[in-house]
C-alpha cells in the first residue's frame, strides 16, 4: 500500500512538473447558474482585473457587501473594466435557491457555486465574506476578509492601482 | 505520521531533482486559526465546574497547508483541540494532531486524489463528506478517488475509502465506503444543443458500505444484519427561460442501525426544487420527503458522526441571536417538508422603491413527520419495533406530528445616503421535543421581531444598532414541574441588543445582550453580555471577545462564523498566506 501511495505521488508531481503554472487559481471546476461546468483555473476578464467573493446565503456581511458592490457596480465597470465572480458557499440546502435569490436582490456578478467548499478550502478562506483581488494574469494582488461598511472603497483603491 | 514523512520527503526530493524550474513554478499557500480561551464556570450554558476540570485555559486551533506544483497539490490540515469544555463539542474530539493530509493529480480530463476525500454526489443524499472546524465535524473519507472527464460536460468518479471517526485510527473497526457518480452536461456534450434554451443535466450515482460482521446482538437477541447495503441516487436538472427545476431521488437497502432502531425496511428519499426568477424578483419552491435514511458508516453509531449521506434541511437559515437558538435539525428517521421563498427588489425611482430600491423577502417553511402505518410481527400489529421490516407508509401521505415551521417577512431599506434599514418579523413553531430530543419538552410557538438600524458618519465610520424580541408561548408565571426544568433554559421571552461601531475596512467594537428576562424560572432570568473587539488587516482577522456566549452562528466584526458556547475571555486569530 505505501509502495502503490510513494509511486502515485511521485508520478502525479512529475506530471505536475510538466505544466505550466500561470496564475494563483486552482484546478476545480464548479458550476455556475445555468448549470454549466466553469473551470477555475480558466477564469480570466481579458487582462482585466477581477474580484473573487466567498458568501453564503445566510451571512449579512456578504449579503451588504454584495448590496454595497451592486450600487457602484456599473461605475466600477466603466472606469476600470473589472469583473466579480461571487463563489456561494451554500450547500444543498440552498443550493436551487441561489438563483432566485441573487436574481431577487439585482446582482449583476457572475455567480459559482462551491456547494462542497471545495474551491473555499483551496483559497484558504476561513470564515465569509472573504473577497480576493486578481489582477489580469489570475495572481492574487490583494485580499481581505470581513467585509465592514464602506469597505468597498479600499477594494476601490486597489482595483484603480492595478487598472491599465 | 510516517505518510506524512514519505510525503516530506518526496517534495523535497523532488525540489531537488529539478531545482530552479522547481520554484519558480511552485507554491505553498496555507491558513491558520487560533481560538485561545480563558474560561469560567458558567452552568446556564453547560459550562460547569466539571467540563473545566481545572483547565482554565484552552486553546483549539488548526493549520493548513498547502503545495501546488502545476496540476499537482499536496495539502495537510493540523488540528488541535486543548482543553475545550465547551458544549456543543462531542468529547472524543480532544486532541491533536495531523487530522488530515491528501494530494491530488488533475489535468482536466482525469483527476486522482490519495489520502482524505471531501466530496459530494449530486445533493449529497447519499454521499457527501465535508468538515465544519469551528463544530469538531469532520467525516472526511481516507482513501482514493478518481475522476474522469472523457468528453466536456461528462463527469465520472470512483471513490473508495474509511470515514474519519474523531481520532480513532483507520486500523479500527467501521464501514468501508464505495461509490461511483457521473453526471452528463446535455447542453455541454451535445454541440447541436449548446445554445438550446432547454439546460439540462443528468445524474446517477451508487454507494454502498461494507462492514464486517453479519450477526450482531441487540439488547441479548442475535440478529443477522447485512454486510453490504447499497444505495442509490438519480437527479435531474432543467433550466429553460426564468424556469428551473430539479429533484433527487435516493433509495437505500435495509440498513438496520442504532439510528433507526435496527429495522430491516429500506428507506428512501425525494429532494424537488421548482424556481423562476428574472432581474428583481425570484421565486422558488421545495419539498422533500425523507423516510429511515440515516446512512452511515457504522451500524452502532449514535452521535453526529460517520455518516455518509447528506439530508439538506429545507428551512430559513437565521442568523439573529434569539431565533437562532431555535434552529431545525433534519430527522432522518422520517419528515416531510416544503419551502417557499419569494425575493423582490421595489425597483428605483418608484414611489414604493424610493431613490435607492426596497428589498423585500418572504419565507414560509413546515417540516412534518412522515405518515407511519403498522405492520403486523408476532399476530400484534407494531410500528418501528427492532428487528422487523418496521412500518409501512404512504408515499404522500403527511404525517400529523409538525416539528417545525417558519414564515418571516424582511424589508431592506437604504433610506438616504446615511441611513439603511432592516426590518424583519418571524413566526416559528419548533417542536422541542423531537428537534432536541427531550421527550415531554413542550413546542415553541414564538413571534420574533427584529430591527436594525445604520448610521454611516462618514465614509468609513459606520454604527449598526440590531434589537430583537421575541415572544414565547410559555409566561413567567407559568407553573414548571420540576422534573422538566431542564428544557426550559432558554423559555419565555427574551430582548436582545447590539451595538457596534466600525471603521473600514479595519477596526471594528461591539457590545451585545440578550436578557431572558421572561424565564418561567426566576433562576434563568439571565443577561448574556458580550463584548467584542477586533482588528482585520487584508486576510488576517484578531478579535479578542469576552463574556457569555450561548452556541450558535455569530455575524460580528463584519464575518460570520458558527461558534460553541463559551464563557470568559477569548482570543481569535485568522489568517492565510
Amino acid at each position: 500500500m505505501k509502495k502503490l501511495l510513494a509511486t502515485l505521488l511521485f508520478g502525479m508531481m512529475f506530471f505536475g512538473l510538466s505544466a505550466q503554472n500561470k496564475s494563483d487559481l486552482p484546478n476545480i471546476t464548479l458550476k455556475n447558474l445555468d448549470g454549466e461546468s466553469v473551470n477555475i483555473a480558466e477564469l480570466n476578464n481579458d487582462g482585466n482585473p477581477f474580484v473573487m467573493t466567498f458568501w453564503a446565503t445566510w451571512c449579512g456581511p456578504c449579503v451588504k457587501e454584495h448590496n454595497a458592490l451592486t450600487e457602484v457596480y456599473d461605475e466600477w465597470v466603466e472606469e476600470t473594466g473589472v469583473k466579480i465572480f461571487a463563489v456561494s458557499i451554500d450547500d444543498a440546502r440552498s443550493t436551487a435557491k441561489i438563483k432566485p435569490f441573487v436574481d431577487g436582490k439585482g446582482w449583476p456578478f457572475e455567480i459559482l457555486l462551491d456547494v462542497n467548499s471545495e474551491l473555499k478550502r483551496a483559497m484558504n478562506v476561513s470564515n465569509p465574506p472573504h473577497t480576493f483581488l486578481f489582477d489580469g494574469d489570475g495572481k492574487i494582488v490583494w485580499q481581505h476578509t470581513g467585509y465592514l461598511d464602506g469597505g468597498e472603497e479600499d477594494l476601490y483603491q486597489e482595483i484603480l492601482k492595478i487598472s491599465k | 505520521m510516517k505518510r506524512i514523512f514519505i510525503l516530506v520527503t518526496f517534495v523535497l526530493g523532488v525540489t531537488t531533482v529539478y531545482g530552479q524550474d522547481f520554484f519558480n513554478k511552485s507554491k505553498v499557500t496555507g491558513s491558520f486559526q487560533i481560538d485561545g480561551n480563558y474560561y469560567w464556570e458558567d452552568e446556564g450554558i453547560g459550562i460547569t465546574a466539571d467540563k473545566i476540570n481545572g483547565e482554565k485555559f484552552g486553546a483549539y486551533g488548526f493549520g493548513k497547508m498547502q503545495y501546488q506544483l502545476g496540476n499537482f497539490t499536496a495539502g495537510m490540515r493540523f488540528e488541535a483541540y486543548q482543553n475545550t469544555p465547551m458544549s456543543g463539542f462531542d468529547a472524543r474530539i480532544k486532541g491533536m494532531g495531523v487530522a488530515n493530509y491528501f494530494a491530488t493529480y488533475d489535468n482536466g480530463t482525469i483527476g486522482i486524489t490519495v489520502g482524505d476525500i471531501y466530496d459530494q454526489f449530486g445533493n449529497g443524499l447519499i454521499f457527501r463528506t465535508y468538515e465544519e472546524w469551528t463544530l469538531g465535524f469532520d467525516n472526511s473519507l481516507r482513501g482514493i478517488r478518481a475522476v474522469y472527464r472523457p468528453t466536456e460536460g461528462v463527469t465520472l468518479k470512483g471513490l473508495y475509502g474509511k470515514q474519519r471517526y474523531y481520532w480513532a485510527s483507520y486500523t479500527e473497526e467501521r464501514g468501508y465506503v464505495r461509490g461511483i457518480d457521473g453526471e452528463w452536461d446535455l447542453n455541454q456534450s451535445i454541440s447541436a444543443w449548446n445554445n438550446a434554451k432547454l439546460k439540462a443535466t443528468l445524474g446517477a450515482s451508487f454507494v454502498s458500505k461494507y462492514e464486517k460482521g453479519d450477526n450482531m446482538e441487540i439488547y441479548g437477541m442475535t440478529y443477522k444484519v447485512p454486510e453490504n447495503v447499497g444505495a442509490y441516487a438519480g437527479r435531474v436538472n432543467l433550466g429553460y427561460g426564468r424556469f428551473g427545476f430539479s429533484a433527487e431521488y435516493a433509495h437505500k437497502i435495509n440498513d438496520p442501525s442504532y439510528f433507526n432502531n435496527w429495522i430491516y425496511r429500506d428507506g428512501e428519499e425525494l429532494l424537488a426544487s421548482l424556481s423562476y426568477s428574472q432581474k428583481g424578483l425570484g421565486i422558488v419552491l421545495q419539498a422533500k420527503r425523507v423516510d429511515n435514511m440515516s446512512f452511515k458508516s457504522m451500524r452502532t453509531a449514535s452521535q453526529n458522526d460517520l455518516d455518509i449521506g447528506f439530508i439538506p434541511p429545507l428551512n430559513y437559515t437565521h442568523t439573529h441571536s434569539l431565533p437562532s437558538m431555535f434552529s431545525y435539525a433534519t430527522q432522518p428517521n422520517g419528515e416531510m417538508g416544503i419551502q417557499f421563498q419569494i425575493n423582490y427588489t421595489i425597483p428605483k425611482k418608484t414611489a414604493l422603491g424610493g431613490k435607492y430600491g426596497t428589498k423585500l423577502a418572504f419565507n414560509y417553511s413546515q417540516v412534518n413527520d412522515i405518515k407511519r402505518d403498522s405492520i403486523m410481527a408476532n399476530g400484534e400489529p407494531t410500528i418501528n419495533l427492532i428487528g422487523t421490516k418496521g412500518y409501512t407508509s404512504p408515499f404522500f401521505a403527511i404525517g400529523d406530528k409538525m416539528f417545525y415551521r417558519d414564515f418571516n417577512f424582511e424589508i431592506e431599506k437604504k433610506i438616504s445616503k446615511d441611513w439603511h434599514l432592516t426590518l424583519m418579523y418571524i413566526n416559528l413553531y419548533y417542536d422541542m421535543e423531537t428537534i432536541e430530543g427531550h421527550p415531554g419538552a413542550e413546542a415553541v410557538e414564538a413571534h420574533f421581531a427584529f430591527g436594525e438600524v445604520i448610521y454611516k458618519v462618514n465614509k468609513k465610520h459606520s454604527v449598526r444598532l440590531e434589537l430583537q424580541h421575541m415572544w414565547d408561548n410559555v409566561s413567567q408565571d407559568q407553573e414548571i414541574d420540576p422534573v422538566y426544568e431542564e428544557y426550559y433554559v432558554k423559555r419565555g421571552n427574551w430582548f436582545a441588543f447590539l451595538l457596534e461601531y466600525t471603521i473600514a475596512p479595519k477596526w471594528f467594537i461591539s457590545v451585545a445582550d440578550k436578557y431572558n428576562y421572561g424565564n418561567p424560572i426566576a433562576e434563568n432570568r439571565d443577561h448574556y453580555i458580550t463584548g467584542s473587539f477586533g482588528y482585520i488587516k487584508d486576510q488576517t482577522r484578531i478579535a479578542i471577545s469576552g463574556g457569555r456566549q450561548s452556541q450558535g452562528l455569530v455575524c460580528v466584526g463584519g464575518v460570520c462564523r458558527e461558534v460553541p458556547a463559551s464563557s470568559g475571555v477569548a482570543l481569535t486569530i485568522t489568517t492565510s498566506f
